[in-house]
């Protein structure tokens, strides 16, 4: 069944294209069809769940720079899936989609994650709020350009910041993350082993700024 | 003299809570204003750091705000930041009541990208490590939930069994809580001796316990007051919120991957998919004890034809580790095992999405890879987070007693939910 799902949507919308997959059937279709698309998928082939709904960051300067996908199942044919890919539209810092909320309740969750985490602006979202991190918070974390150990920012809370003196500072990276890919940097830089020999019984424990400033 | 059993009628007492009040606001006697009240973060009945900033009007919810992230570590940021086996521990730490569950669920999704397969002894030490898992989570799911109503003796007796499953973790694994028991392509150890026997020895001192166990809440009065008929999910909510598991069977929607899309070899093992009837705490509730005997019967039956073999998938010489004697006797194995430990398992590119049937629901995984060792994306749909956003419509017009008990039959946890 799953089989003829693809050729069937792209006689409907000639703008699909097949999107490589090594497991469910793909496609891609322009940002423009892709509500149309996921409500043909929903009222027509039953794809009832809206399984997962992501986005991936494509680096800098790639065009396009974020891909969201969907993942919807099909309760009534057990174990069928569907991922549905489409690039965002608008600029690198604020890009834009439309909000599939009114199609799947699911998707209000999910968009805000991809909100908070990406900056993808929903369209016609209900309350597109920061999820995970704390309202205020001046970053989308899953973007490649923002560092593993995070960027120090202001405490969220201004009374408590202004109170304790303290900020949200970026974590100890000690000479970390610990992994090579192939031809990307000198192996041996790359060992798992702590750069960072000032923490041995011999030297003095180092302080708070130096330590930040391992990574640099 | 055995009592008839009566299904309370608590729909008609929120109503005539609702009722109360209208007609005691307009006579002016009392302040109508709303009140608004916050409801964790540290709390003992949100089950780790969910907050509800709900909207109050008398006992009654007119809004329900969770307020989910404060657990979140950054999981799939690190994720891109690792190799693959690296990135197991972390899996420990999503649903931190079912490690074991988690670990297969992501070693399935890699295997699935890489296309390999790993030997039938493997599967079968997933399959039953999966079901304890799921067991040890249920137990875990139905003590704080009757805590959460006042039965307070339920709790006692499931973390005995609960403690009884750690052991055997802990023999199989190394470690009670955080096992990371599974490799790209395999598991970190075979099973040790006796430990089968073991496993069934505990399936059978387990069901009459747990026959006991539910004899505690099953028939009570208590019980069945607090949750029959509060925080009803019908089946068109719960599809359409992305409930799964349980939450989404008490529904009546008998939706289970073990049976729909099995994987590990679940087509081999005979079990019932247990569903509710009317979706409300109560079914939940059934729902969860009834699967806990399901997965007493799969591992019982994964025991009794526990296959030989190897448990790793040997031949993918770029994916899985070389056995250690080799490792420390031969040059080919050992510059296999350090390609492997500096640069990661070799998977090629290309875009997975697996969903594995976990305790708390359906756990997937998204992994975008460009090859190499290191995934350039990996998304983690957890079942926890999905089944909280129906939170804000299922508590409007609830009593607030009543948000306790809805929170305890939809047994999530925070690691998962906030990643």
């Amino acid at each position: 069944m799953s089989a003829d799902l693809v050729p069937a949507l792209k006689a409907r919308f000639p703008q699909a294209t097949d999107r490589a997959s090594v497991d469910h059937p793909a496609v891609n279709v322009p940002l423009d069809e892709l509500v149309a698309v996921l409500r043909y998928l929903r009222d027509e082939q039953g794809f009832d769940v809206l399984t997962d709904l992501t986005a991936i960051d494509w680096a800098e300067g790639a065009s396009p720079r974020f891909t969201l996908v969907y993942h919807l199942h099909a309760p009534g044919r057990p174990g069928t899936y569907v991922r549905v890919a489409a690039p965002c539209a608008g600029t690198e810092r604020e890009p834009t989609a439309p909000s599939v909320v009114s199609l799947w309740p699911a998707a209000d969750w999910h968009e805000r994650e991809c909100f908070d985490m990406f900056g993808i602006r929903f369209a016609g979202h209900p309350d597109l709020r920061r999820i995970l991190m704390w309202d205020g918070y001046p970053y989308h974390p899953l973007r490649k350009e923002f560092p593993l150990a995070g960027i120090e920012t202001d405490l969220p809370v201004a009374d408590i910041a202004q109170e304790t003196g303290t900020r949200v500072i970026a974590a100890p990276m000690a000479g970390g993350p610990f992994v090579a890919s192939a031809g990307e940097i000198n192996l041996t830089e790359a060992e798992p082993r702590a750069k960072d020999e000032s923490w041995a019984d011999r030297g003095a424990r180092p302080d708070q700024t130096a330590l930040r400033q391992v990574k640099e | 003299m055995a009592t008839e059993f009566t299904y309370p009628d608590n729909a008609a007492k929120t109503a005539a809570a609702r009722a109360g009040l209208a007609g005691q606001s307009p006579a002016g006697e009392f302040s109508t204003e709303k009140m608004s009240l916050s409801m964790g973060p540290s709390h003992p009945s949100t089950h780790g750091v969910l907050r509800l900033q709900m909207e109050l009007d008398g006992e009654v919810l007119t809004k329900a705000d969770p307020v989910v992230g404060y657990l979140h570590r950054g999981d799939e940021k690190i994720a891109e930041n690792m190799t693959y086996n690296q990135f197991v521990p972390y899996t420990d730490r999503l649903d931190y009541l079912a490690p074991l569950a988690n670990n297969m669920a992501y070693a399935i999704a890699v295997e699935r990208l890489a296309q390999i397969e790993v030997p039938p002894r493997c599967q079968a030490i997933r399959v039953i490590t999966a079901e304890m898992a799921r067991i040890s989570s249920h137990l875990m799911g139905l003590g704080a939930f009757g805590l959460d109503v006042g039965a307070w003796t339920v709790l006692l007796y499931t973390m005995e069994e609960r403690e009884k499953l750690y052991t055997l973790f802990e023999e199989l694994t190394g470690a009670r809580f955080t096992t990371s028991y599974t490799r790209i392509g395999g598991v970190t150890r075979d099973v040790p001796d006796g430990w089968l026997g073991r496993v069934n020895a505990f399936c059978d001192q387990f069901l009459p316990i747990l026959e006991e166990i539910l004899r505690l809440l099953t028939r009570n009065k208590i019980f069945t007051d607090r949750t029959a008929g509060v925080g009803v999910i019908s089946k068109a909510d719960a599809l359409a919120y992305g409930l799964t598991g349980p939450n989404l069977r008490g529904s009546g929607v008998g939706l289970d991957l073990r049976k729909d899309k099995p994987y590990s070899g679940y087509e081999h093992y005979e079990f019932d998919v247990p569903v509710g009837t009317t979706g409300d705490s109560y079914d939940r509730y059934l729902v969860r004890g009834e699967e806990m005997r399901q997965s007493v019967r799969i591992i019982r039956q994964a025991v009794a034809k526990f296959p030989g073999g190897p448990i790793c998938a040997t031949e993918a010489r770029r994916i899985v580790a070389p056995p250690k004697e080799k490792v420390l006797s031969s040059m080919e194995e050992l510059i296999q095992n350090f390609m492997l430990v500096t640069e990661g398992p070799q998977v090629p590119p290309g875009e997975v999405y697996f969903e594995a049937e976990n305790p708390k629901g359906i756990l997937g995984f998204f992994i975008v890879s460009k090859g190499g060792g290191v995934p350039y994306r990996l998304k983690i749909r957890s079942p926890s987070f999905c089944n909280l956003s129906i939170l804000p419509k299922l508590c409007v017009g609830c009593l607030i007693s009543d948000v306790v008990a809805i929170l305890g039959s939809l047994d999530f946890v925070m690691g998962e939910c906030d990643r």
